[in-house]
Formats: C-alpha cells, structure tokens, sequence
C-alpha cells in the first residue's frame, strides 16, 4: 500500500443518508475472484440506464465531478453487506477519502485496510460540503484535520494504529504476524480449554 | 471485580494482546466460516506471501451465495448458468484443496448458506469468536457467542494468523419483556427493533437482546433476531446462553461430548451478564405491543405495522427517494398492495421452524395466480427435514417452487432475481434498492405473513389464517 499522508481535492457530492454497500457496488457484481476494475461498476444501478448508457442526472456522470478524490455523503454511507468490492470500487474509480457525519463499521475497517480515508466530521461540517459541492478541501491525516477553502479547519477521529498504518504504507498484517508468539502463548494456554 | 456484561467477557477471553492508545487488540478467533464471494483475494493474499492457513481445522468452507437452486444445476449434469458463478465456485474447491480447509461443496449433504449450517453442525457454541466475511455472520451470537462480519483483507488476516486487530466495541442492552402475540414472530420483532433504534442505531456497538420474551424463544427465533443486528448497523448481536441453547447443541455432530460436555457446560453457565453490568446504552422493548411487521422502503428501518400506513412525504430525500422507488404514495394503507414475487428462505428465515410457519398458512391452499413463490431451504439439512415432516409437500401442493439452499433471491447472486418494477415480499433481510434485481421493489416480513400474503396476491395480515 502507498503511503497516504494528504488529500486535496475537489469534493463530489452524494447528500442521501443510508447508501448502503448494494448501492455502491450491487451483488451482482461481486461474482469476481479479483480487486481490480471494479470502478466502472461504482454504483451502478444509479450511474447507468438500464440500456447501459451513462444517467446524466447522476452526478459521478456530469462534467463537474471529474477527477473529484474526495466523496461527501449523508450519514451512515456504507451500511449493510460487508463486501470490501465497495472500497475497492471506490478507490478503483479513483475517489480516494469518504466524508460523512457516520460511516458504517464494517465499511470503515475496510476502507482503512485499503487505503481509502474514512472522515467523520459533525453535522454543521457535512452540511456546509453539501450546500457547497465542488469545494476544494485538503484532508491532512497526519494531524487528522480538514481544511475547507473557507479557511476553517475541522478535526476528525481516527484509530491511532490504522493512521499510523496509513501514513507509513505499512500493512495490518505485518503487525499482527510480529505477534505470533503471543499468539502460540494463547493457543498453548487455552488448549486445555475446549472452545 | 467490577460487573462484566456477557460481551465483555466473551471479548476479555480471547485478548491475546489487549489494546491500548496505540494499537487495537489482538483478538483470537475460534471459528472461522469462509464462502465463496469473499474469500478468493484473501486466499491470493496468503498465495502471494506463501503463507499457509495458521489453524484449518478452525476454519469451514461453503459454498451459498452463487449457488444454483435449481436441482438439475446442483447434482445434475446441467451446467451453472452464470459462468462468472460457476468459476467462483471452482476457485474455492481449488482453494480449499491447496490450503486444507475442510470445504462443503455442491454436492456435499452438508451444504448450506454459512449461518445455518454452522449451527445445526454445533459448531457456532457460547463464548465463541465467530468471523466470516459476511456481515450476516452475528447469527452466531445467538449462541452467546461474539460474531461478527468482517472484509476479504481480514479473511485474510484470520487465515494466516487466526487473530484479528480490533478495537473494542461498545455495548447495548435491548431489553425485551413480555410475550409476542399470536402470528407476530421474531422477524415482527426485530423489525420492530430496527425501526425504534434505526439503521444506524447500533453502529459501533454489541447488542445484547436481554428479556423474558428473548428468554422464550428457541434457537432459531434467536438467530433470527441476531441475524439483523447489522441492519441496525450494529457490529454484532448476542444472546446470552440459556437451558433453549444447551438443549440445542446437545448431540449436534460437532458438540462435546462426554466430560468435554460437562466443562463446557459449566463454563457456558457463566456467560451472563452480571447483575448491575453496565451497558452504554440501553432500549426497553414491550413484545404485547409488536404487530406483523412489514417495510416499505429501502432500508429495514423503513418499516410499518402491517395495519398502518406508508408514511407521508416529509421532506426527507432518503424517504421520498425510497416512495419513488417502491412506487408508493405516502398515507396509502400496506394491506391490500399487490406482490408478484414471493420468497421464504435466506440467513434470516431459512430454517425449519420459518417453513413450519410457512406450511401452517399453506397447507391445503393454493398460491395466487400469477404469483411466484419461491421457497429455498437454508441449507440441504433443512430441506431434508422439511420433506421428512411433510411441509415439501405442502409447498408443492400450494404451487410453490421448492428448491436446493442457498442464498438464492436474497441477492440474486445466483441469477435467482426479480424483475425491475415487480414486487417482492421477501423473509430476507435487505430491502436496498436492487438488492433482489435491477429495479426490484423488495418489502421485508415474516414467513407467516409471506405464506399468507402469497395465498392472496397481496400484502395480507397472517392472523386471518389463525
């Protein structure tokens, strides 16, 4: 994984509440054995016709919304399934940070394993980025703040262990394969103990 | 020592490393249920590392989600219909080879989705820590057990060390008092529950569903209720093990046995919460007030008595959205509205007792004319047992389309899908635009009131068949 210290981009602008996983990448795509391209596929159902052609009414389809990193959504996006085809079709398609008033859980561990930034800002932030769509933002995430072009800077959460990750390029596994003999002190000690 | 709830200690016994500011805890998983969707990168990952599978007899394969239901596709010589399916299945028998995990596959008896079949094995057991990457895996919790979803990177992080790094999460009392009505079931009630608490209501937290109305309800109603913990956005739901689950684990092939029974089962007894444990939330549930259930929307929090009335347009985008897409006007009643589609099965309502429900309101009475019902058994064990007792050919007789398990129209993975602007009421557990077909109009209930709603044609409360 790339090292992932500062976001700056254009933001593109989903303001519904609830996008839940189906809507970011539908099941019926989740029949591949790979990561890769499944950006064409980013939310599918409402970025194309049922002919296949692109909806023009959908914003990822209008002019303004290329080359936008940074995605801002109503509360709660990526609830539901926990298909990490969703960050992988996200960062596929190039969106490389997710700003919300709440990401769902399993949607967030999994964007954080794959480089894509969860941001979780108040209610008043989120609503100003939907009033404003386009606004240039920079997320710095080492000192875990956004930065509207107002001027203003915003703080977000973010797990200690997962931004360290993040800023190194380092992967989880290294981490947890460094405790292996932890590990095998846990397994001999409840060995005895039939799970 | 300070009171600990049921989640707490199933957590504080399986901290290898406990966490601090820094890091997560490194958490040891017990089982590890793996199927055909999510695990293929994760069995790359290890390839690309050469990294073995840490503890396979701790890990169990399936295969559900991309798996005909079609007899002849199953055990015949037909081929699978979606060749992107037909190669997921063939890359996990491949991976399971390799790595020497115990895998059952197509034809196995033991065949199922991963939620049910874990279970009826007696391999899902109080205290446990359950993960598949599958947000559906907080079934398991009605065991006792802590389980949880989790992605394809963490799949592979569990087979290579059999750990997972996870920060604590924190804990919600829903507690439940009093007895459902008569023809109002667990789906009525955790229904009911996500509606009150809401789709995000559980985010970040472990349900404990606490009460005399959980303490009567057998297994099955249990994982029901646990199943859809997720749908409150919750990271997993449990139960406290109870006389119901040791009655229902005794003898299941993967139980202890012996004197192995008896330890578990005096250390089993010890997971409740303590008296005065304290949770950081809580909700007090009245089970006499709960109705039959059944959503209106896109979401399972979208969700009305089945006596009520679809909500009005309130300014909210998500509601209006989701009333445009269902093709509903807000103040329109729910009974009466017509369905084309009619499926009973999945994780949440797949097993024995939901066809046993489904047989009541069948038996001698037909499906409506033009509607499809389909019925597919949760996993091979229970199609075996539901034509043992009979209900097969209930379902038959009704005109019903009874078929092999798996999770079929749940998400039409599998090509098993409805069509666009069709109506569909499903006993599954997402009601997500598409979630059953390009333009699929899912509404979430019962198998009660799916049984009684297919008889009819329409949305149809199961009491009149009492």
């Amino acid at each position: 994984m790339q090292p992932l210290r500062t976001v700056r981009s254009r933001t593109v602008v989903i303001p519904l509440a609830n996008v839940d996983t189906d809507q970011i990448i539908p099941a019926r795509f989740l029949t591949t054995t790979t990561k890769e391209g499944l950006g064409k596929q980013l939310f599918a159902d409402w970025r194309y016709l049922p002919d296949g052609t692109p909806n023009p009414g959908f914003i990822l389809n209008q002019p303004c919304a290329a080359e936008c990193r940074i995605l801002v959504a109503g509360r709660n996006f990526g609830c539901g399934s926990s298909r990490e085809h969703a960050p992988w079709a996200l960062l596929d398609y190039g969106i490389q940070a997710v700003i919300s008033t709440e990401i769902a859980d399993i949607f967030r561990s999994n964007s954080l394993k794959n480089g894509l930034l969860p941001v979780v800002v108040d209610e008043p932030t989120v609503t100003w980025l939907i009033d404003h769509p386009g606004a240039e933002l920079t997320i710095d995430l080492d000192a875990a703040l956004l930065t509207l072009p107002t001027g203003l800077t915003v703080a977000f959460p973010i797990e200690a262990f997962a931004r360290h990750c993040l800023l190194n390029g380092v992967d989880e596994l290294g981490y947890l394969q460094s405790k292996l003999a932890d590990i095998e002190r846990f397994e001999a000690e409840t060995a005895t103990c039939k799970r | 020592m300070a009171a600990s709830t049921l989640f707490d200690k199933v957590w504080k016994s399986h901290e290898v490393v406990p966490e601090t500011a820094a890091t997560p805890a490194v958490l040891y998983i017990d089982l590890h249920l793996v199927h055909e969707v999510t695990s293929p990168q994760a069995f790359s990952l290890l390839r690309s590392l050469k990294l073995p599978v840490r503890q396979p007899q701790r890990t169990l394969a399936t295969m559900d989600h991309s798996t005909p239901t079609t007899t002849d596709q199953v055990f015949g010589n037909v081929p699978i219909t979606l060749d992107a399916a037909a190669k997921q299945v063939r890359q996990l028998e491949q991976n399971a080879a390799e790595f020497g995990v115990e895998l059952f596959g197509m034809r196995d008896a033991r065949r199922g989705i991963v939620h049910v079949i874990s279970p009826e094995l007696g391999a899902s057991r109080p205290g446990m820590t359950i993960v598949c990457g599958d947000s559906h895996t907080s079934t398991h919790g009605a065991f006792g057990a802590l389980a949880f979803g989790i992605g394809s990177t963490e799949v592979g992080h569990v087979l290579a060390t059999q750990c997972l790094l996870q920060r604590k999460p924190k804990s919600f009392a829903i507690n439940v008092e009093g007895k459902l009505p008569a023809g109002v079931t667990a789906k009525d009630l955790i229904l009911a529950i996500i509606g009150k608490i809401g789709v995000s209501g559980g985010t970040g937290h472990v349900l404990e569903y606490r009460g005399s109305t959980i303490r009567g309800l057998s297994m099955e109603e249990r994982m029901t209720i646990c199943n859809m913990s997720i749908e409150a956005g919750a990271r997993a739901g449990m139960v406290a093990p109870d006389e119901v689950t040791f009655a229902y684990l005794e003898g299941k092939p993967r139980a202890p046995t012996g004197r192995q029974w008896d330890e578990s089962l005096a250390r089993w007894k010890t997971l409740v919460s303590d008296p005065g444990a304290a949770f950081d939330m809580s909700i007090d549930i009245d089970a006499t007030a709960i109705e039959p259930m059944v959503t209106y929307g896109t979401n399972p929090g979208m969700v009305v008595a089945i006596g009520g009335v679809i909500p009005k347009p309130s300014g909210d985008a998500i509601h209006d959205k989701a009333l445009g897409y269902m093709g509903f006007q807000g103040g329109d009643a729910m009974l009466g509205k017509p369905v084309n589609t009619v499926f009973i099965g999945s994780c949440t309502n797949g097993r024995l007792e939901d066809l046993e429900a489904a047989a009541s309101v069948l038996r001698g009475r037909k499906v409506a004319p033009g509607v499809h019902l389909l019925i597919v058994p949760g996993s091979q064990e229970v199609k075996r047992a539901a034509e043992a007792a009979g209900f097969a050919d209930v379902f038959r007789a009704a005109g019903a389309d009874w078929r092999e398990s798996g999770c079929s129209m749940c998400l039409g993975m599998n090509g098993d899908t409805v069509a666009a602007g069709q109506y569909s009421l499903s006993t599954s557990n997402r009601n997500f635009e598409g979630r059953q077909g390009v333009g699929a109009r899912t509404l979430l209930a019962s198998p009660l009131t799916a049984a009684a709603s297919a008889v009819r044609g329409r949305i149809t409360d199961p009491r009149e068949f009492l």
